[in-house]
């Protein structure tokens, strides 16, 4: 549709069509690896065409004429696959795997109200044009041009003879007579009589067939091709003769013609229905909606929990029903948040999808046969969580590609198969998202690894690292710096980096591997950013939460087992291992607290830049799931905390940031507080927090 | 009584542009993503017209068209065909298959409702 009436909301329509092309664009890019790899048949070329067929059909709506001209080569390339016209060769796929790539760059042109270059696509077009082997029109299809109404500057009103007799056919098409006939009318004067001869007796009769025929004197002014466009649907399916015949001057009569149709096969309008149940299998909303909704849970999830934790205060034979709907009460807002995060769940199909493409285009560029198998693509998890997955994945792709697998030659050579394999799968283990990235290469070399970490300082000489201690040197900052790339093992190109973004996602990231015949690479991913489990602490009258994934252990040391560091501070001793000690009231300078490890409690927490500490507080309060609320987005960032939260009995609790405790502390032993730094007293978060 | 018109499209857009211009002009309507569903659609009630789009997944618009004229109790509903096809082969299978008539994408609201009027007044 291309006019904007009024009221039309286009806008919204435009909307949905970008969205759409998006969907329609990873389809086409799923399909085609599927092509790609000869394991396509027909119906996958059918949805390919489908795809692009889509985008050109919206296109055209919104007035893109680029990308309806270009689309519409493309689509026609497809068109003459599907006719196995033109066979499926690796050029040809090249030649659409460009094509592809184009469209969707015109398509996000046409989303950013851009135009793009002319150069960027005539070659593929020039391309495609060649395979088709004929010229083709860039102007797309044409719409049906309107009859001149007027026909003023034709030669004035003239008489139309027109002969029509349906053939049974055009009935069964639903078309009906009676409706051409007052669509005639509708061009001028009509006159009509009806041909009877052809029907039969009533009881040699078919109800369905047709046996009338009509002969019409039309007094118009419109041309030729107006009347035929009134037969445009029929023409096919009748006897039809139009003749310009000289104007009369026997009057013509204008009345109302009445026919007696043979019989209508129009729907009776009288039947009454019930709305169609099963058209709607999903509905489009609005991210900002839901969020929203996620939001309001929240609250009231705090809001509940509250009131639990008011229930349990009451004596139980009292306030029976109370406490039942309390109950009940928990229940269902649990369920109502377990709802609304999984409409907020998409499937990692979306990013799957992209490195099938990332894979062959890298294999391409490295001489080297891979090929990648997908399994788990449906598995969903928080559409926050996808956005932010692909960059590490893609990374981790390429490293293996690049590292793992070895060259054809060398692969022979190890008596493995020519062609390298990366498996990619996801799956949902208790409550987290596993992903993981496999491949049958070289693996980890841990001789080197270790002669390069032992170099840098990263292992104390004479001490002897466990194979897994090994592997997971890769992962530490120090140690992948780009030098160091390709001559160790062959993986490190940023794994650091691939691993700060998964924990910065709540996720973990380990590696396995054997040399020789490969890696397997382990994320670990929680289902949503929005609530997370902690540990609930006190330290003096605060109160705060540490992850639960960040948590190894906790216990109550003993005297001897703490030792003074000069500089340092303490360490616990703990099987041998010496662990640092942050004394969180240290860190926030708050009043009150225990000092000594051993009244306290001493958490063993695990970040990847801080390695493993131990975590001094008071007491530990419980375990308990929380929704976080960003603190940046209502005060500011404050260096050791990375959010906060609500509890039940409604204070405020900071949820801790683990890795930035060591600093935070160290900083505070010389200024008196870094909340301070900041000039906001914990009460000025907690306000913060509240309003969030 | 309000026409009730079903429009077949495995596009979203194009539903919801056909569906907006249809219930502003007084229809009522329906939306099928496929052809398939939109059989099932037909199966529990009636309309007084049926447009659809030709190339959709699962069951594309040929196969429907077959399947509703076919059906005895839906075969007298006027069908329009909705497609970019320019082409006279797509136009010729689909009344082959036996739709009333067809529209060519991209069109105007008005000529899509001028064109409903066309076939089912």
């Amino acid at each position: 549709m291309t006019t904007e009436a009024e009221g039309y909301p286009l806008a919204q329509f435009r909307k949905t069509y970008f969205e759409e092309c998006a969907e329609l664009l990873d389809a086409l890019q799923s399909n085609l690896e599927i092509l790609s790899n000869a394991s396509g048949d027909d119906e996958t070329l059918h949805a390919v065409f489908r795809s692009v067929h889509s985008i050109k059909g919206g296109a055209g709506a919104f007035g893109f004429a680029d990308l309806v001209a270009f689309s519409h080569v493309f689509e026609s390339l497809l068109d003459a696959m599907r006719e196995h016209t033109i066979k499926l060769t690796p050029d040809v796929m090249q030649m659409v795997m460009r094509a592809s790539d184009v469209l969707a760059d015109m398509v996000n042109a046409a989303r950013d109200d851009q135009s793009i270059a002319e150069n960027h696509c005539s070659d593929i077009v020039t391309a495609m044009e060649g395979a088709l082997n004929f010229p083709l029109e860039l102007d797309g299809p044409t719409v049906h041009a309107k009859p001149a109404q007027e026909g003023s500057h034709l030669s004035g009103e003239r008489r139309y003879r027109i002969a029509f007799a349906p053939h049974t056919e055009m009935l069964q098409k639903a078309n009906e007579p009676l409706l051409l006939i007052r669509q005639l009318r509708k061009l001028g004067g009509l006159s009509v009589e009806v041909d009877t001869s052809r029907l039969p007796q009533l009881a040699s009769l078919d109800p369905e067939a047709a046996y009338l025929g009509w002969t019409f004197n039309l007094d118009t002014g419109v041309p030729l091709s107006a009347i035929h466009e009134v037969f445009e649907f029929v023409e096919d399916d009748c006897d039809l003769r139009i003749e310009v015949v000289e104007p009369e001057a026997a009057t013509h009569t204008t009345s109302d013609v009445v026919v007696r149709p043979t019989m209508s096969m129009a729907a009776s309008p009288g039947d009454v229905v019930a709305p169609p149940a099963s058209s709607a299998q999903s509905i489009r909303v609005d991210v900002d909606k839901v969020d929203r909704l996620v939001n309001l849970v929240g609250e009231l999830v705090i809001t509940q929990a509250m009131l639990t934790e008011q229930g349990t205060l009451l004596p139980v034979d009292q306030h029976p029903a109370l406490i039942q709907g309390i109950e009940a009460l928990a229940q269902g807002a649990r369920e109502l948040q377990e709802s609304v995060m999984a409409i907020r769940a998409q499937p990692v199909k979306s990013v799957f999808a992209r490195m099938p493409r990332v894979v062959r285009d890298l294999a391409a560029t490295l001489g080297k046969e891979v090929r990648i198998i997908t399994v788990g693509e449906m598995t969903e998890i928080d559409k926050t969580v996808i956005e932010q997955l692909n960059d590490p994945l893609t990374h981790m792709i390429r490293n293996a590609l690049d590292h793992g697998i070895e060259g054809p030659d060398e692969r022979a050579a190890a008596g493995k198969p020519r062609q390298g394999t990366i498996n990619l799968s996801a799956a949902q283990r208790s409550g987290r998202i596993v992903i993981e990235v496999s491949d049958d290469g070289r693996g980890l070399n841990r001789e080197r690894i270790l002669a390069k970490a032992q170099e840098r300082g990263l292992v104390a000489p004479g001490v002897t690292p466990t194979d897994e201690e090994i592997d997971n040197l890769i992962f530490v900052p120090a140690f992948s710096t780009a030098d160091v790339v390709s001559n160790i093992s062959g993986r490190g190109v940023g794994m650091d980096v691939v691993k700060r973004n998964v924990q910065s996602m709540g996720g973990r990231i380990t590696v396995q591997s054997r040399f020789g015949s490969g890696s397997r690479f382990t994320l670990s991913l929680p289902l949503t950013l929005a609530v997370l489990d902690g540990m609930v602490v006190s330290v003096g009258k605060e109160t705060f939460i540490i992850p639960l994934t960040a948590i190894i252990e906790s216990l109550r040391p003993h005297q001897a087992d703490i030792h003074p560091v000069v500089g340092r501070g303490l360490v616990l001793a703990l099987r041998g291992e010496y662990l640092p000690l942050t004394h969180l009231h240290k860190c926030f300078a708050i009043a009150d607290a225990a000092s000594d490890p051993c009244r306290g409690i001493v958490i063993i927490v695990e970040s990847e830049s801080a390695g493993r500490i131990g975590v001094v507080v008071d007491e530990l309060l419980g375990q308990q799931q929380v929704v976080v609320k960003s603190l940046e987005a209502n005060y500011e960032a404050v260096d050791g905390i990375s959010g906060a939260t609500i509890l039940g009995n409604g204070r405020v609790a900071l949820i801790l940031d683990i890795a930035r405790l060591r600093e935070v502390e160290s900083s505070a032993s010389t200024d008196p507080s870094p909340l301070a730094q900041h000039s906001a007293p914990i009460g000025v978060l907690k306000e913060a927090a509240h309003a969030a | 009584m309000a026409k009730r018109i079903l429009t077949v499209d495995d596009s979203k857009t194009m539903r919801d542009m056909v569906s907006f211009t249809l219930k502003k002009a007084g229809y009522e309507v329906g939306e099928a993503e496929d052809g398939r569903v939109a059989l099932t659609v037909l199966a529990g009630s009636k309309f007084d017209l049926i447009i659809t789009d030709l190339n959709m997944p699962n069951m594309d618009g040929i196969s429907l068209i077959k399947n509703v004229r076919q059906d005895a109790k839906h075969r007298g509903v006027p069908i329009l065909i909705l497609t970019t096809e320019s082409d006279d082969k797509k136009k010729g299978d689909g009344k082959a298959a036996g739709a009333t008539g067809w529209l060519v994408k991209p069109f105007s609201p008005e000529k899509l409702i001028e064109l409903i009027q066309r076939v089912c007044p």
